[in-house]
């Protein structure tokens, strides 16, 4: 291609970027000369050039432009949002031109006529609207004043001008930018260039004596604005360099530094010091050229920021909302490589948060908050990588919505949604195919999207993550590794070889030994590590990499802490080398689809290894141990799910704390284990003048024989069953964040309770096993007093109450359908099912319980129901809400002894009344 | 060697079309044929790391003069029970396919076979149907059969699927 016209393409097309944003700005502020008048320059140099060059087209379709915009600038019209898109639409057909000259060097068939008849009708059509007014009332000729004004000023800032420029010419564009600044200066000189790109003729009209010398230097003018919009803070001297040359440089560079690596290697295993010297020298020539080489690929992330201004004027706009993009650290730089994969992300997700994050302004008036909604954009520098920040001071994410699209998607199961905190259900957006957007808009809404935006993040190297506060906003944080090419990362083992993790995910590094500090535990076949409080879920890096399992008693070795995400878990690996600067060479195709690496890379040692990608193993964590990734979390305070909660904690069969809730335990015995008889293969003891079923918690009969056997005694309907126990340990109250487990018998989930890792026993499985008919019998009670068992419909979100109440609403002789959402109970009772008693909680995330009785109250099937309400709050409380009307009665939470009689009570006197 | 000899022999002298160069590779007795144009080089593969979770035809990834090849076990790709080889004294050609490196790891190397093009038969239809996917086209030496392998279908074949189909 011609090399006159590739210049002119590529610096076009950045110009283009400039008036683009520019123009949005403009639009916001009409009365901003300054803005207009380098939208003015550009356009017109793009003008100029296309005449010079003999691109009629092009020529044609920036004169038009050029024309309304010179309206603007002398206040003979107004700018309105639809001329301005008008504009923006003659700059996309021109970028639509270039694209084609590019391809074929000429400019395409046909003409913009119509586009052209649209800016000159708006430019004429309303400059005589605009203009008779004008003549009549004496507002515009205010506003027409500030014109002259400079004009007249000019006389003596010209002349600095020209001063300044005989002074020297190397750094007139500073002086020529600094003079532009005040914006009226060059607007004459323009003027005249603009009235001269239309004939020369004129051009003589206009060439006054002073004004002669201003045309002269409005050429100047002309290229320094171009100049300066590139590059607005200095003027460098600089050379257009083609990146495959950059890129093929800093390929060598990598290599060097390889072979430097490979040169230490050996020098530090041969030790001769006549090859050090010279090796310590060209080890830091390697370090500085790699480091030179890699500026030369840095580049202002503001440059990927260019086009957001239009996207963001340009969504808001088909939305009809009001947003306003503010953008801080745009000179942060970072690899243009990375950049230019970053690109796409962050315009899906400024247009995401200006589509769904911003609210529309009568709703935003309505929360009390400025009608225009913000998005602000950061980038900055923490460590080795750049974070990206995106936050908008919208509505916040909706969980509920989320929550409910994931159960219905089948991304998360019911009782995964139970358990889930508000954030990680709000990480559920990363998933594919969950968009809850009510409606698609053209922007967005598909439900393809987050997704995309983070599999583009982590395939270079970076995360994702967000927080989002209801009514408040959401923000967006993105960190990526500044530069692809090199990173440092930690060299490990494991049977199954070497691999190497990128330091961006390592938090520390852990030793594990059987009687230090940290520890592995096993918990329901999984291994933890107790950290600092923290229960952290182990991946074993051999298992995982398809080698032999660790053998799970062994619990020696070194744990790498990693985080991705809100995620924090840890690998257990064999041992620990040093760190090293490797070059991520990337995987062949035949290797991507294996989703644990990331890359490959050639160690000093000429051997070639694994780079492990911390998003894919999280991605293992996440599917193998969600369970320990969940409680890991519980250091994170949180106020959903958790209850303070009286817990018993005691040994049986090993030393792992097991648990159970206190307030079912009906009393703390301790027997002579002289007195346990064995009869028909069962464990009894006399007690209380009965013989009590005995069962071990460790689930095998291993009772003390020479010391006296505690027992927890559980009583239910004049009936009593112990459990025998090891050693009983403590009773704690503590806010429990409780695992469900995968439904093993005999326990509900797991907790941290003291810091360790505990399993909460399932009292009702042991009652079964003392009493086959324990359940039964209660219903034969039943059965005497009514035909049928009685039903409960049990409303709570609370998985851990609802499962810990279930058993005993059963064990009572109730049939119990418990649920953990209002919207259940309505499709419940869409359904058509009928219950006898309606027990429901009055704190829930997606409905209020309170709500949910007034509603039941008007309900035709379900008016007639009884409704207990379960309340962690007092009685007191509960009348300020107005719970006790809505309520036929209310129950505290841990008093199950009277939600037991309470259900009776009611229930009796409902059949009376009946 | 003496091989190539009887087949220039064995063209028909009065036709005078295109020549083309093969090198010669064995694998499990069988005598394949690869244009010279699609090889790099012959190399004895070391020090491979194997790739865990790979597709079971990749043996691993080496450091071949700083770059990284991945190695395939062609014997695998053409449903061939792997070589009793301590991986010690291995062979592979070096071939480069969409920018990427690969080593083919093969029994042993033969020699380098000019053949007229003309003389390039359509492989027999009952041959295995893998067989079929991956070559281009047989010779009939003297001896034995010289099968044309293309190295982008090989490459690309997955030998289950291909089975099945």
């Amino acid at each position: 291609m011609d090399d006159l016209l590739s210049d002119f393409l590529s610096e076009t097309l950045e110009s283009l970027e400039v008036v683009d944003a520019e123009l949005v700005k403009f639009e916001q502020q009409p009365d901003d000369d300054e803005t207009l008048n380098n939208i003015f320059r550009l356009v017109h140099t793009i003008k100029g050039t296309c005449g010079f060059l003999g691109l009629p087209r092009l020529e044609a379709l920036a004169h038009a432009g050029e024309t309304l915009l010179g309206k603007y600038r002398d206040k003979d019209l107004v700018a309105t949002p639809d001329t301005v898109s008008l504009i923006l639409d003659s700059i996309d057909q021109i970028k639509s031109i270039l694209g084609h000259l590019a391809e074929t060097q000429s400019e395409p068939e046909g003409t913009d006529e119509e586009i052209i008849a649209q800016l000159v009708a708006a430019s004429e059509g309303q400059v005589e609207a605009v203009a008779k007014p004008e003549e009549k009332a004496p507002e515009p000729q205010i506003e027409a004043e500030p014109e002259p004004e400079p004009e007249s000023d000019p006389v003596t800032s010209c002349k600095t001008d020209t001063d300044q420029t005989e002074q020297g010419t190397s750094n007139y564009d500073e002086d020529l930018d600094r003079e532009l600044r005040p914006g009226e200066v060059s607007l004459a000189d323009l003027e005249a260039a603009f009235l001269a790109a239309e004939g020369p003729d004129l051009d003589k009209l206009a060439a006054e004596a002073e004004e002669a010398k201003q045309a002269e230097k409005k050429k100047k003018a002309a290229e320094a604005a171009t100049k300066a919009a590139t590059d607005p803070i200095k003027m460098v001297q600089t050379v257009r360099v083609n990146v495959e040359s950059l890129e093929d440089l800093m390929t060598m560079v990598s290599e060097l530094v390889l072979t430097r690596n490979q040169l230490l290697q050996t020098v530090r295993e041969t030790a001769s010091e006549d090859i050090k010297i010279p090796l310590q020298r060209l080890s830091s020539v390697t370090a500085e050229l790699q480091e030179g080489v890699m500026k030369t690929r840095m580049q202002p992330i503001g440059n990927a920021w260019k086009k957001l201004p239009r996207i963001v004027r340009d969504s808001a706009k088909a939305v009809n909302k009001k947003v306003q993009l503010n953008m801080s650290g745009e000179t942060t730089e970072l690899d243009r490589q990375v950049l230019e994969l970053i690109g796409d992300p962050l315009t899906h997700m400024v247009r995401n948060s200006c589509d769904h994050g911003i609210e529309p302004g009568d709703i935003r008036l309505a929360a009390g908050k400025p009608e225009t909604g913000q998005i602000n954009l950061s980038a900055y520098h923490e460590g080795g990588h750049i974070v990206i920040e995106i936050a908008d001071d919208g509505a916040g994410l909706p969980t509920s919505k989320i929550r409910n699209k994931a159960i219905k998607n089948g991304t998360i199961s019911q009782a995964e949604a139970d358990s889930m905190t508000d954030n990680q259900i709000h990480r559920l957006i990363f998933a594919a195919g969950l968009s809850t957007a009510a409606s698609v808009t053209s922007i967005s809404g598909r439900g393809v999207g987050m997704d995309v935006v983070r599999s583009n993040i982590e395939q270079i190297g970076g995360t994702i993550d967000l927080k989002s506060e209801d009514g408040k906003g959401t923000t967006f944080k993105i960190k990526i590794p500044l530069t692809l090419a090199i990173v440092s990362a930690l060299i490990v083992e494991t049977s199954s070889g070497k691999f190497a993790i990128p330091q961006l995910a390592v938090v520390e590094l852990v030793r594990t030994s059987e009687n230090g500090e940290h520890r592995l535990e096993t918990v329901s076949n999984t291994r933890v590590l107790r950290l600092r409080d923290t229960l952290l879920p182990i991946i074993d890096l051999s298992q995982i990499t398809g080698g032999p399992m660790e053998d799970p008693e062994r619990t020696t070795g070194f744990v790498v802490v990693m985080t991705v995400g809100d995620q924090r878990f840890g690998v257990q690996v064999d041992s620990v080398f040093d760190t090293e600067e490797i070059v991520v060479k990337p995987l062949s195709n035949r290797l991507k689809e294996i989703e644990i690496f990331s890359g490959n890379t050639i160690l000093g040692d000429g051997s070639v290894i694994m780079i492990l990608d911390p998003n894919g193993i999280a991605r293992r964590v996440g599917a193998s141990q969600e369970i320990e990734q969940n409680v890991a979390q519980t250091t994170e305070k949180q106020t959903k799910d958790c209850t303070k909660t009286a817990m018993l904690l005691f040994f049986a069969g090993d030393r792992e704390p097991k648990a159970v809730p206190l307030n079912l335990v009906t009393r703390l015995e301790e027997i002579d284990s002289e007195k346990i008889e064995v009869s028909n293969g069962r464990h009894l003891v006399q007690y209380r003048d009965t013989l009590m079923p005995l069962v071990h918690a460790s689930g095998v009969p291993s009772f003390n024989e020479e010391s006296a056997q505690p027992v927890l005694v559980f009583t239910e309907n004049g009936r009593s069953v112990g459990l025998a126990v090891d050693e009983i340990v403590d009773i704690v109250e503590e806010e429990l964040l409780i695992e469900m487990s995968d439904g093993s018998l005999g326990t509900i989930g797991s907790a941290i309770i003291k810091g360790q890792a505990t399993e909460i026993l399932d009292v009702g499985h042991f009652l079964t096993l003392g009493f086959d008919d324990w359940f039964d019998r209660a219903v034969d009670e039943q059965a005497g007093d009514s035909t049928a068992k009685k039903k409960v419909l049990l409303v709570d979100d609370n998985a851990f109450f609802r499962n810990m109440v279930k058993p005993l609403l059963n064990a009572a002789g109730y049939e119990v359908t418990a649920i953990e959402s209002t919207s259940e109970a309505w499709e419940l009772n869409d359904a058509g099912a009928d219950f006898d008693v309606i027990v429901s909680d009055i704190e829930m995330p997606d409905d209020n319980g309170v709500n949910f009785a007034h509603r039941l109250a008007e309900d035709l099937r379900w008016s007639g129901v009884p409704r207990l309400a379960l309340s962690a709050l007092g009685q007191h409380d509960l009348e300020k809400i107005g719970a006790t009307t809505a309520f036929t009665d209310v129950v505290r939470k841990s008093d199950r002894e009277s939600l037991i009689s309470t259900i009776n009570y009611v229930l009796q006197s409902q059949g009376e009344a009946a | 060697m003496s091989t190539p000899t009887p087949v220039i022999e064995s063209a028909k002298p009065d036709k005078t079309g295109a020549m083309r160069e093969f090198v010669t590779i064995y694998i499990a007795d069988q005598i394949f044929g690869i244009p010279v144009s699609d090889i790099h080089e012959v190399f004895h593969p070391q020090a491979i790391t194997s790739v865990p979770l790979a597709p079971p035809e990749i043996r691993g990834v080496l450091n071949l003069r700083g770059r990284i090849v991945t190695a395939i076990e062609v014997r695998n790709k053409l449903n061939l029970p792997p070589l009793e080889n301590d991986g010690t004294n291995l062979m592979a050609i070096g071939v480069e396919i969409e920018d990427e490196a690969y080593g083919l790891i093969i029994d042993r190397v033969g020699d380098v076979l000019q053949l007229p093009e003309e003389e390039c038969e359509a492989i027999p239809i009952n041959m295995d149907p893998v067989w079929q996917k991956v070559s281009s086209g047989i010779y009939r030496l003297e001896k034995q059969l010289l099968i044309i392998l293309d190295i982008k279908k090989l490459l690309g074949v997955q030998p289950k699927e291909e089975l099945a189909a």
